[in-house]
């Protein structure tokens, strides 16, 4: 392959990189190393790491019991996990649909349907909040997943799409004259083959929905739906002067979608290089 | 024709419920709110066809139209930030990761990419925390190297408020560029690269002379989804400082403009025909801002095939 790199330029690229994972995580790493600290300590020496002396739960404890994370953290996995299933299932479906068959208006279809990619579903933000009025929905986690499953469908079916296109003809056809269904070929043939595809998409179906705060604040905010991400943002707005109790707030809300980040980051990160791999 | 071929039902049971999801709930929105930019209300609470009357106040109205052009400027100037900051270094970090057999790689990918995945409440307050005056990360770094008269309350000056914002932004955000041009990068041919060596052409001119034309498509795509995500921004600026964007509202972007006219805030009541006719220029302006892109930009790129 290609030429050996010199040690010097090898040093050069170990720095670079060093320099700016330090600069990613430090913010990070400061939030949650004092959120262990007590309020004296996390003044007197904000980047010392949480010792014996200077260990303290209380921002734990305030949070624990003043805001209802608990509930807050149901609620976002909830919304989260309904909606990824209906924008992997609604959107593999559409987009078996336009990668398998030809018919009048494909490619009309297709396009529809890219055009949420572009066009921010925010900009309807008015016209969605009268229509949950209308019907009753506001304050509902229901609207929430459907706002949500509406937000994830466009760039799921083109990136699905995408990856159907190269499932083989002839096993479909095979399954074809062995009798299946249509609806049998895509759900236990298809289906189980583009699943690498479907673990990608569901990542970054997820990491928006899990983080949004717009739609929580406009369509959602009563006490018994708030999501993790509303619920925080209150929570810190109230308390803006127990720094214990900020630090620890923020630090529960940064633990679940890191640990969720690591487990899936390989995959994530095969899907955005999948394409590389020609 | 029709009489050969049966109706395929199974297409529309496949299509059916993405699409009725996707048009309930995204179309039907989006141009309901466009139609109501153009509708008011009389005195005794019934709608009206106005026409362009609502656009006109937003436009020509000075107390609007201020707060309008302020919103649009200071997006505008986030936008640029992320261009001239966010990109070039996401490109460069790509550029570095990529090189052939580097130790590491994987952890440096994963790391610089965790800021991305974080929500913006996190990222808001996180930085308002370390910038702040009082408890002094930021300060106290500075004083540790000697540089501490170059600290300012950052956040809470007129003049840096949104300049610094925005790097808060391209901070959280630079691993998208980073891993799609990592990704693009990755995808050129090894032959392409091979027959540069072979003709004398390594390191720094190689990237600039060959790697560099190769993926400018994917910078296109980066440019838009920036441009898009920019001037469709709300959360961190919310976070940070409030729907009022101080201070002053020198940190107010279309997105905060909205949702303060919408629901009104403090004083202010809201006003849902407002909120949508600033919807509706929002609309224009990233309608605009794809098409300049996709038939200004994008057609004009070259693309090689391999």
């Amino acid at each position: 392959m290609s030429a050996r790199l010199s040690p010097a330029r090898t040093i050069a690229a170990h720095a670079v990189l060093l320099t700016y994972t330090l600069i990613a995580l430090f913010p990070v790493f400061v939030i949650v190393i004092n959120s262990f600290k007590s309020r004296k300590a996390i003044f007197a020496d904000p980047l010392a790491l949480p010792m014996p002396g200077n260990f303290d739960w209380v921002g734990y404890e305030t949070v624990l019991k003043q805001g209802d994370f608990f509930l807050y953290f149901q609620n976002s996995l909830i919304v989260t996990v309904a909606s990824l299933f209906f924008v992997l299932l609604f959107g593999a479906m559409a987009a078996f649909a336009l990668s398998e068959y030809r018919f009048k208006g494909n490619t009309l279809m297709g396009l529809y349907l890219a055009l949420g990619i572009m066009i921010p579903i925010r900009l309807g933000t008015v016209a969605i909040l009268e229509m949950m009025v209308a019907s009753g929905l506001v304050n509902t986690l229901t609207a929430l997943v459907l706002v949500y499953t509406a937000q994830g469908l466009p760039l799921a079916v083109f990136i699905l799409a995408e990856f159907m296109k190269s499932v083989s003809d002839d096993l479909k056809n095979a399954g074809r004259i062995d009798g299946l269904s249509e609806y049998r070929i895509f759900f236990s043939l298809v289906l189980p083959l583009v699943r690498p595809a479907m673990a990608t998409v569901a990542v970054f179906t997820m990491i928006p929905i899990w983080n949004d705060l717009w739609f929580p604040l406009i369509l959602a905010p009563a006490e018994e739906t708030k999501t993790v991400t509303l619920g925080a943002q209150v929570f810190i707005g109230q308390f803006v002067t127990n720094w214990n109790a900020v630090l620890a707030a923020l630090s529960l809300a940064i633990v679940p979608v890191l640990i969720l980040y690591l487990i899936s980051s390989r995959q994530l990160i095969r899907g955005i290089t999948a394409g590389a791999v020609k | 024709m029709a009489a050969r071929k049966p109706v395929r039902w199974h297409i529309a049971v496949f299509l059916a419920p993405a699409v009725a999801v996707y048009t309930a709930l995204m179309i039907i929105p989006l141009f309901g709110t466009l139609l109501q930019s153009l509708m008011n209300e009389t005195d005794d609470g019934e709608r009206v066809f106005v026409g362009l009357q609502n656009f006109a106040t937003l436009f020509g109205d000075a107390l609007w139209s201020d707060a309008f052009w302020n919103a649009l400027g200071n997006n505008t100037w986030f936008f640029v930030i992320h261009m001239l900051v966010q990109n070039p270094i996401g490109i460069a970090l790509a550029a570095i990761l990529s090189t052939p057999r580097l130790r590491m790689a994987a952890f440096y990918r994963t790391a610089i990419f965790i800021p991305t995945i974080l929500s913006f409440v996190i990222v808001g307050f996180v930085w308002k925390l370390i910038l702040s005056p009082i408890w002094g990360i930021a300060p106290g770094m500075l004083d540790a190297v000697g540089l501490k008269m170059l600290f300012a309350p950052w956040l809470g000056k007129e003049e840096y408020a949104l300049t610094t914002l925005a790097l808060i932004s391209v901070w959280q955000f630079v691993g998208i560029p980073m891993m799609l041009i990592y990704a693009a990068l990755l995808s050129i041919p090894d032959e392409v690269i091979e027959a540069a060596e072979m003709d004398g052409i390594t390191g720094w001119s190689q990237f600039w002379k060959i790697k560099l034309p190769l993926i400018l498509p994917a910078i296109g795509i980066i440019s838009i989804l920036t441009f898009v995500g920019n001037f469709n921004a709300f959360d961190l600026i919310y976070v940070a400082q409030g729907a009022l964007a101080g201070p002053d509202f020198s940190t107010d972007i279309l997105g905060t403009f909205l949702y303060r006219t919408f629901f009104g805030f403090q004083l202010q009541l809201g006003d849902p025909y407002m909120g949508s006719a600033i919807a509706g220029a929002m609309f224009g302006i990233i309608l605009l801002g794809v098409c300049i892109y996709l038939f200004g930009i994008q057609t004009r790129l070259r693309r090689y095939q391999f």
